[in-house]
């Protein structure tokens, strides 16, 4: 009987219900879209930072030094590098675990047979390296540039070596200017000797790397004439976010007292894996690259408290939406809740019927607006973001006990006047 | 014992005392109108029998139990098992059918029971109607639901408050006849209408006037049948 009950409700007099489920719905889009948009942007642009690869930068001390003076970037115009032969030290510092990637980095100008002047700048591509440790380590930056998108050909393979030697990356925009693709050969002539190089594959990066052509460590050395010397190194390390302790420490270690410094030192804060890179490379200048992600994140938070406030407010707007819709329709039903109670029902079967009606229209309501909403984060994601926002499991039961409570606070105050109404005032048609 | 007895039972609502002191019996079977100008209580009084009030001083007792020191919820369980309930405006449940209508009362007695209902419907001559929705059915038709609905749970007393208020002379007949029925089976009936015609063909009228019984007349020749002066 009750199912018929809820079952004549629903289907005879589903236009009664229809605003109702329209305002959870409502509710609920604006709750799962933001819901979706919060979680996944959260994950995207973490995952974009971790992508960017290198959060702290190696350099020589005097180029440091002269850079933060001069504001000069080209660190290669200086004359002082960094020994290669130092670098698997990188992986014996304390926080060795977090450090996940680095690579080498020398930059090589040359020119062209036609007199075009390229940079060349030469790395480890997946550099196989055995440590004193015993650990194995690929590193390089066919993992630390893994957003590059290859358009042509393949990754430079360190491994076939002979190949290797001989072969060259070249970006997007530059291999377009000068009219070559993959199997091409180009000539390269630099400071210190040339070699003829054959193009293995073209990338597009999607910055100032694609005017550059990118070859393995020892050809870039040997184009420059700087045997066993480095010009920078980037690390990307696993950190924990900073606090006032990092921040002074990052300062100046030696202001810290010894608990403080143990406690940093034992830290996985940029600040001190940087010092203990420093510790390791000979004159070298490791700084965190996190001014971007710093204010990235500050954004992210920002905006995710804005849309956690708008999704409040949106459920506290059904809330009230459902809490004035409910109560009008017990008032209009005033007279059969009074008939029921007058033929024999007690207020608590009157209650249950109502909130199982409440509560099936809620569901599908909610229903309806958890897909509206999911809809509305991919427009969302598009305009603002610039991504498709994939659904996050996490949401639905979020939504669902959001639609859940809200429906039920927002049926309190008509289920206070069911329960309060007497048959007598409402079935003498008075 | 009396089935139902009012000992100097008074409702005040502020200075206005919509029942003045009445005291009355009325034994099991019988068949009783109540008559009075608007105002005079007679809802007032039926809501009392019918525990979906309380008196503010006096006793009522229905089948020996005083049914005004009894709490909300088991004057719900004593409506529930003893009284049939018909009103002036039907008030039935407009997105049920028929059939469902009367298995609502089942519903909140005991089982709701198909079988039944359908029985009861066709007591009232609406076997064919038990699958229209009460917008589908004339107001004598939607009475009939009432009067079934009313009986389902063979009720110790049927209370009907203006049966007929709302119904043209032919439907008013049927009812009526229901009515009749009802009696030859044993049921109590306590009808308060304002039409003398439906009023006569009771054993017994009282007549109210502000709150105070006024009058009894006992119908000599009782028979039943409503019959009209026209
Ligand atoms: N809840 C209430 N609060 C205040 N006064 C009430 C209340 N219920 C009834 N009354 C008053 O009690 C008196 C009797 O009302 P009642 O409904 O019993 O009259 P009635 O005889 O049924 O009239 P009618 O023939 O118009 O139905 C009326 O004056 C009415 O205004
Ligand atoms: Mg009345």
């Amino acid at each position: 009987m009750f199912l018929r009950m809820i079952k004549g409700i629903l289907f005879r007099q589903w236009k009664k219900m229809l605003m109702i489920a329209f305002t959870i719905a409502l509710g609920a889009s604006l709750a799962s879209a933001m819901l979706s948009v919060m979680l996944d942007v959260g994950d995207k642009v973490n995952q974009e930072l971790k992508t960017y690869g290198a959060n702290i930068t190696v350099i020589p001390k005097e180029s440091s030094v002269l850079s933060e003076l001069y504001e000069v970037e080209d660190s290669d115009k200086v004359g002082a590098y960094l020994k290669e032969d130092e670098l698997g030290k990188i992986k014996t510092i304390f926080w060795a675990f977090n450090i996940v990637d680095f690579a080498p980095f020398v930059n090589a100008d040359a020119t062209l047979d036609d007199g075009t002047e390229v940079k060349v700048v030469g790395s480890w591509f997946d550099h196989h390296m055995e440590l004193p440790t015993g650990e194995q380590l690929d590193a390089g930056v066919a993992s630390m540039r893994s957003w590059w998108e290859l358009k042509e050909g393949t990754w430079l393979d360190e491994q076939l070596l002979d190949d290797a030697e001989n072969g060259a990356m070249i970006g997007k925009s530059l291999a377009q200017r000068l009219g070559v693709g993959s199997c091409d050969m180009i000539h390269l002539k630099g400071k210190n000797g040339e070699c003829e190089l054959k193009i293995v594959g073209v990338y597009d990066a999607g910055g100032e790397e694609d005017e550059q052509i990118y070859v393995l460590l020892d050809t870039a050395q040997a184009l420059a004439g700087l045997d066993g010397s480095v010009d920078k190194i980037e690390v990307s390390a696993l950190t924990t976010p900073d606090n006032e302790l990092a921040e002074k420490a990052a300062k100046d270690p030696s202001s810290l007292t010894a608990a403080q410094y143990e406690t940093w030192y034992c830290t996985a804060y940029a600040s001190s894996i940087c010092y203990q890179i420093q510790e390791v490379i000979t004159d070298s200048v490791a700084a965190p690259v996190r001014q971007v992600a710093d204010s990235e994140g500050a954004i992210l938070e920002k905006t995710q408290l804005l849309m956690i406030l708008i999704t409040i407010l949106s459920l506290i707007g059904a809330a009230l939406g459902i809490c004035n819709l409910v109560t009008a329709s017990v008032m209009e039903r005033s007279q059969e809740i009074g008939l029921m109670k007058a033929i024999g029902a007690q207020n608590s079967s009157v209650t249950l019927l109502l909130l199982t009606e409440i509560f099936i229209t809620a569901v599908i309501g909610g229903t309806a607006g958890f897909f509206a909403g999911f809809g509305f984060a991919q427009i969302i994601g598009r305009t603002v973001f610039g991504s498709a926002i994939s659904l996050k499991p996490m949401v639905v039961p979020i939504v669902a006990v959001l639609v859940v409570a809200v429906t039920l606070i927002g049926s309190i105050p008509a289920m206070r006047m069911l329960t309060r109404l007497r048959p007598t005032e409402v079935l003498h048609g008075r | 014992m009396s089935l139902l007895e009012l000992k100097n039972v008074y409702k005040i609502y502020g200075d206005l005392h919509a029942l003045d002191d009445v005291s009355l019996k009325v034994e099991k079977g019988e068949w009783v109108s109540i008559m009075g100008p608007s105002g005079s209580g007679k809802s007032t009084m039926m809501n009392i029998i019918g525990c979906m009030d309380k008196p503010s001083k006096g006793e009522v007792l229905l089948d020996g139990v005083d049914i005004s020191k009894e709490s909300k919820k088991n004057l719900t369980t004593i409506r529930r098992d003893k009284i049939g309930l018909i009103f002036q405006q039907f008030h039935l449940v407009n997105y049920l059918t028929a059939l469902e209508n009367v298995m609502l009362a089942q519903y909140y007695h005991s089982m709701p029971d198909e079988k039944e209902a359908l029985e009861a419907l066709e007591r009232v001559g609406l076997a064919d109607r038990a699958k229209h929705l009460p917008s589908q059915l004339s107001g004598g038709e939607q009475q009939r639901v009432c009067v079934a609905r009313a009986l389902i749970n063979y009720p110790e007393i049927i209370l009907a408050d203006e049966p007929t208020g709302n119904l043209d002379e032919a439907n008013e007949e049927i009812v009526v006849d229901l009515f009749h029925k009802l009696h030859t089976e044993g049921t109590t009936l306590i009808v308060v209408t304002h039409d003398p015609e439906v009023a006569e063909v009771a054993q017994r009228t009282l007549v109210l006037r502000s709150g105070k019984l006024s009058k009894e007349v006992v119908n000599e020749n009782f028979t039943g049948k409503i019959h009209f002066d026209s």
